[in-house]
């Protein structure tokens, strides 16, 4: 899973090569892409690197992916707090499924971005309000993985829990539960992912002067690309690395499992 | 014991089963043989309570069976065994629905998973288990719950041919020591003789009891016994003629 690979470092590294060459022979500009010479765009590796320094120097850097990852916090516990429940009562229940399901359809192709009218007018500029917009995207692959889950519970194991002594509530949390725990996690780390994707649509709006999802936008207008890369760079390595994190809980949580 | 009279059961555009009385006595060990399709499956589960039947009753020690009741111990060919439990959490089930202590559950499990012969498996997961062994732990996860009536789907219809064998001189050798009565449903007259007190032919669909067979000779039973001989095939024959016509339907 996160075994050392050669070939994992040379990708990255040829990535790396091509963009410091485009960048330093300015390569957009003379391929007509972009039109203005003087612009940094792409900026260099060195030149990013120095501009994740000076603010990691000046403490926006570090205040930003805190505030990031608390703006995270609240919609993903938002939305795992909400998310599951509702996902179990929707598989559960072909009544709750008739009424509930529909809303969640409808609502849930609307982009965490239309969202934030309504963010600003319930939270205002809150952090809240950012958290909101996390929780928007986050929310749905919980309900959605939550309801699989519970819905594809095997139908022997709920009759063998019944012979065995099993009330409802026992079918629920000793049977249903364990058996969509696989799905709900997954259902959990995709919201992780889409909600940290949600982080600038969350913060752009400028609920606070930091964060990585502000300070790619505010750097983005007074043309300091340098600055915008760092940022970005930050969001995806977060990322990534919350993701092996996660991982890593999932399989050990689900060590049950059998797998290839 | 378990009695059931005139039961019928039919599903949506046909019938499975057509006035079955049977009853099964304490402590015997009743063998269902048939063809493929004969209800012997939907025998069990009505039994177990797990569907209703369309006429007839069934009485488990006097009290009538409606919906599920933890009295019956089922043990299915596909092992349903809870995955995320280890081996001594599956057979804890039983009891940790009864509300049993951790300590006094743990117990019984113990107990189980020594009769059983799988000491040392028991944080093992399922997975990790072969056929015969999540069959073990089926068995003692039945026992542990302390049923009237063991109910049997063939148990031992996924496992190869010598472990099959091992595991009907295990069944044999637990249900011994806790007489329990047991109601088996096979395929294998072989395995009916080997095991049952009685062994009830049943017909092909609508699943009706064609004949019941009684078997005297004693345990451990020689497979290859001129009496086992005899007595399969007369089975054999009764069921031939089942086969034949579940065929030509």
């Amino acid at each position: 899973m996160t075994t050392f690979r050669f070939e994992k470092f040379a990708g990255v590294g040829l990535l790396l090569v091509i963009w410091e060459i485009v960048a330093r022979y300015k390569l957009l500009f003379f391929l007509g892409i972009i039109k203005m010479e003087g612009l940094a765009f792409p900026p260099t590796i060195p030149s990013v690197a120095e501009a994740f320094y000076q603010d990691v120097l000046d403490g926006t850097m570090t205040l930003s992916i805190g505030y990031s990852i608390f703006h995270l916090l609240i919609g993903l516990i938002g939305a795992v707090l909400l998310g599951i429940p509702l996902g179990i009562l929707t598989g559960w229940s072909k009544r709750a499924e008739y009424i509930i399901d529909p809303i969640i359809q409808i609502i849930r192709p609307i982009p965490p971005l239309a969202w934030i009218p309504i963010a600003i007018m319930m939270f205002g500029l809150t952090h809240q309000a950012a958290g909101f917009i996390i929780f928007i995207g986050a929310f749905f692959p919980v309900v959605v993985n939550t309801y699989s889950g519970v819905r594809g519970t095997d139908r022997k194991l709920v009759e063998m829990a019944k012979t065995l002594g099993a009330n409802e509530m026992n079918l629920l949390t000793k049977v249903v539960l364990p058996y969509s725990t696989p799905m709900i996690t997954s259902g959990v780390r995709i919201s992780l992912g889409v909600g940290w994707m949600c982080v600038v649509a969350a913060e752009m709006f400028g609920v606070s002067k930091y964060g990585l999802g502000w300070k790619i936008p505010y750097y983005s207008n007074i043309f300091m690309y340098d600055h915008v890369f760092a940022y970005m760079l930050v969001l995806g390595l977060i990322g990534y690395g919350m993701d092996i994190i996660f991982k890593r809980f999932e399989s050990w949580k689900l060590r049950w499992r059998e797998t290839i | 014991m378990l009695v059931i009279i005139h039961l019928t059961k039919k599903f949506d555009g046909y019938t499975a089963l057509e006035d079955v009385s049977l009853e099964v006595n304490d402590g015997e060990f009743v063998c269902i043989l048939g063809p493929s399709g004969c209800g012997k499956t939907t025998l069990l589960r009505l039994a177990a309570g797990l569907d209703f039947p369309t006429k007839g009753e069934l009485f488990l020690d006097g009290r009538r069976i409606v919906g599920v009741n933890n009295e019956c111990g089922f043990v299915f060919q596909e092992y349903v065994l809870f995955p995320w439990r280890t081996v001594i959490g599956n057979i804890e089930f039983g009891p940790e629905m009864k509300g049993v202590r951790k300590d006094e559950r743990n117990r019984i499990a113990q107990h189980y998973i020594d009769l059983v012969g799988l000491r040392g498996f028991e944080n093992n997961y399922p997975h990790e288990l072969s056929g015969g062994m999540k069959q073990r732990v089926g068995i003692a996860r039945a026992y542990a719950n302390n049923p009237k009536l063991l109910l049997m789907d063939e148990p031992f219809g996924a496992l190869d041919a010598q472990t099959r064998n091992l595991m009907q001189g295990e069944l044999l050798r637990i249900w011994e020591k806790e007489h329990i009565s047991a109601l088996f449903v096979t395929h294998s007259v072989d395995e009916a003789v080997y095991l049952a007190d009685r062994i009830v032919v049943m017909s092909a669909r609508p699943g009706t009891i064609k004949e019941i067979f009684n078997i005297d000779i004693p345990h451990p039973r020689i497979r290859t016994s001129q009496e086992a001989n005899l007595i399969r095939d007369r089975v054999l024959k009764s069921l031939g003629t089942e086969i034949e016509h579940a065929r030509n339907k």
